[in-house]
């Protein structure tokens, strides 16, 4: 059992220094722009606010929709701080260069940006989380749209520049950053899932009534998942700004996050190897794989393919989602983790078998 | 002098005007095995309920090792609906939650086993032990605290050990036959390192030469880990033989109490219970 545990650590590891090396090489081979690196930066931060989101939905039985919210929250945290003083002026030109007359430097920010996140959540959950768990649905859901709209009010433009950009703060050029910070992100979360208030979170979620006999104070950790959760949230919406260059309000529909729901649950509800796998796939087919459906000049052969046309892609996207979602009810990988050692055994098993 | 470890005085618990338990007053001592029996619906677990918290009794107050650990009065949309006698006598409105109540040294099983099903036989107990840490969220993830953790795993081990329960650690629980579950329930009951422990119908389902192992079970788990022990029990052979004291309830309100001579003579009881087909 321990040195099982043991090897899968070690499998991880060189797992995660092999995907480090695979990258930096591709960034030496390929052209910048190449469509997989758009995949893996973006890929890594989704993997990120899904792990979180799982953290949630998953292992504590919670189900929250304000994702795109705390992300927001994050985005414009880690925005507002990281602008050079001497861009604010281009960049708050209708509110006469903003408040804001300093800049912290990236990691700071990025930090920051969880705090934020995790703050608010705090202050929502203190009223929400002594409730039925649907509440939180509801007003995680309410709390992203009030936020989305706030954000835009010109009155407090000088703090986020109304409904303007946000941009030239600092971003990352190698895919090796995101990736970089969403593998610490998530390797903390999933020793924080395999500690004793992990087991806690899941035993909430199991059943709360016997945890609550069993002396876990299920408000106290429903909080902290909480609060824990939209942190990385946070921390993933800070490295969605430096994707994307830029920052605004209103990119942080309801629709993203029902897209990261999306990941989690094709990922599997309660996996964290599921929601990594999922986020990759996910992103890469809605932005990669499957853009061709978006050509209208696209031949098999000397046959014009008059189906295609702008917008395709999205009828074909929602097509391969719904089969997903019927064929695996369960998500690529139920509730179990992918690991070295239980293939292995698996492995093993058929051998035994086959003789 | 008699050492009291509960204490309930004049509970009243109404659903609306559903009266589940009427003015109950009881006792138990330590060390002492105390069953409450009675026909089905007349309010025993709900007696339970209110003693670990999950219910606020309407009326009265619950006393844990002399200390008062709940205590309520009719107020509100209760105050007409109010069915009991004596109000007045409680001021106080005290509501612990129940992971408090736990927290003190109150544990319990459930009627309806209640383990934690996506979990294995040891990862119910330990879990059970998270109440005790020192540890924080923090220093948690970060396994700063390694030799808590380790110790918990260890008395997790040696507890499964004591009950026999050892060699199915690593399997799910839901795959354990239905005696095996009630005693991983019992496990993890003590697992939070109680004083009082306190069984709701441990015996249901169970044949009869398995609830005789159930009897010499509780008896020794009185001993090795100085318990006391309250038990809600429809098998009159099993509470015969191990309590010290009974108390017979009948649609919520205590109609008898005594040692188990006395409630095998008492004619109400035989009547409102014995007299049924329970005892087979
Ligand atoms: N949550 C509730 N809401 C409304 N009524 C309830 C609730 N819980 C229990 N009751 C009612 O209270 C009464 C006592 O129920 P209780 O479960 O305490 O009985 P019991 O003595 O444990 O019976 P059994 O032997 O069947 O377990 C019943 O009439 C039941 O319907
Ligand atoms: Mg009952």
């Amino acid at each position: 059992m321990d040195s099982n545990k043991k090897r899968d650590l070690a499998a991880s590891v060189i797992l995660i220094a092999l995907l480090f090396l695979i990258i930096t090489v591709l960034e030496q081979l390929l052209p910048k722009t190449s469509m997989i690196f758009t995949v893996l930066k973006k890929g890594s931060i989704y993997a990120l606010v899904a792990v979180s989101m799982n953290l949630l939905n998953g292992f504590t039985g919670l189900f929250s929709l304000g994702q795109a919210g705390f992300m927001l929250l994050g985005a414009y945290t880690y925005g507002i701080l990281t602008i050079p003083v001497s861009a604010r002026a281009a960049v708050y030109q209708y509110y006469n260069g903003g408040i804001v007359q300093f800049a912290l430097p990236v990691f700071a920010a990025i930090l920051l940006a969880g705090v934020v996140a995790a703050f608010f959540a705090y202050l929502i959950g203190l009223p929400v989380l002594h409730l039925k768990s649907d509440y939180l649905a509801i007003a995680t859901l309410g709390f992203a749209e009030i936020i989305r709209a706030i954000f835009q009010w010109d009155k407090i433009g000088a703090l986020t520049n109304g409904s303007n950009l946000l941009r030239k703060f600092p971003i990352f050029h190698s895919t090796l950053f995101p990736f970089a910070v969403s593998a610490v992100c998530i390797g903390i979360i999933v020793l924080l899932i395999n500690s004793t208030y992990g087991r806690a979170f899941k035993a909430i979620r199991d059943d709360e009534v016997a945890a609550e006999a069993m002396g876990i104070n299920l408000a106290h950790h429903k909080r902290l998942a909480f609060t824990i959760s939209s942190f990385f949230a946070g921390i993933s919406g800070a490295l969605l700004a430096m994707f994307q260059t830029t920052v605004q309000a209103s990119q942080f529909k309801s629709a993203m996050t029902y897209e990261i729901l999306l990941i989690v649950v094709i990922g599997g509800v309660g996996s964290i190897t599921g929601s990594c796998i999922s986020s990759f796939l996910f992103v890469a087919c809605s932005e990669w794989w499957l853009r061709f459906l978006d050509n209208s000049d696209t031949f098999i052969g000397s046959i014009h393919l008059s189906m295609l046309r702008p917008g395709f892609r999205k009828v074909v996207f929602s097509v391969v989602i719904m089969a997903i979602v019927l064929l695996y009810q369960k998500g690529i990988m139920g509730d179990k983790e992918f690991s070295i050692s239980k293939i292995r055994e698996k492995l093993k098993k058929k051998k035994a078998e086959d003789e | 002098m008699s050492d009291r470890v509960l204490e309930l005085k004049d509970i009243t618990l109404q659903f609306g005007g559903v009266v589940a338990v009427n003015s109950l007053s009881m006792h138990v001592d330590r060390g002492e095995i105390v069953s409450l029996i009675g026909p089905n619906g007349a309010g025993k677990t709900t007696a339970f309920n209110a003693i670990t918290g999950v219910y606020v009794p309407t009326n009265g107050c619950i006393l844990f090792e002399g200390k008062k650990i709940v205590e309520n009065y009719p107020h509100g949309k209760m105050k007409k609906l109010y069915a009991g006698s004596d109000n007045g006598k409680y001021t106080q409105h005290i509501e612990p939650t129940p992971d408090a109540i736990t927290k003190l040294g109150v544990a319990r099983t459930f009627q309806n086993i209640r383990l934690w099903k996506t979990q294995s036989v040891f990862d119910n107990v330990l879990i059970a032990k998270h109440l005790r840490r020192t540890s924080n969220v923090f220093t948690a993830t970060f396994r700063l605290n390694a030799a808590e953790e380790k110790k918990q795993r260890e008395e997790t081990a040696e507890l499964l050990n004591i009950l026999g329960l050892y060699s199915v650690k690593d399997q799910n629980c839901t795959t354990l036959p239905y005696g095996l579950q009630r005693r991983l329930e019992i496990a993890r009951a003590l697992a939070t390192e109680p004083k009082l422990l306190l069984l709701d119908e441990p015996a249901a389902g169970m044949n009869p030469q398995e609830t005789l192992e159930l009897t010499e079970f509780i008896g020794k788990i009185r001993d090795d880990f100085k318990l006391t022990v309250c038990m809600i029990e429809h098998h009159m052979d099993l509470v015969m033989n191990i309590s010290d004291r009974i108390y017979v309830l009948n649609f919520g309100a205590l109609i008898a109490k005594g040692t188990p001579e006395e409630i095998q003579a008492n004619p109400t009881v035989i009547a409102a219970y014995l007299g049924e087909d329970k005892n087979a």
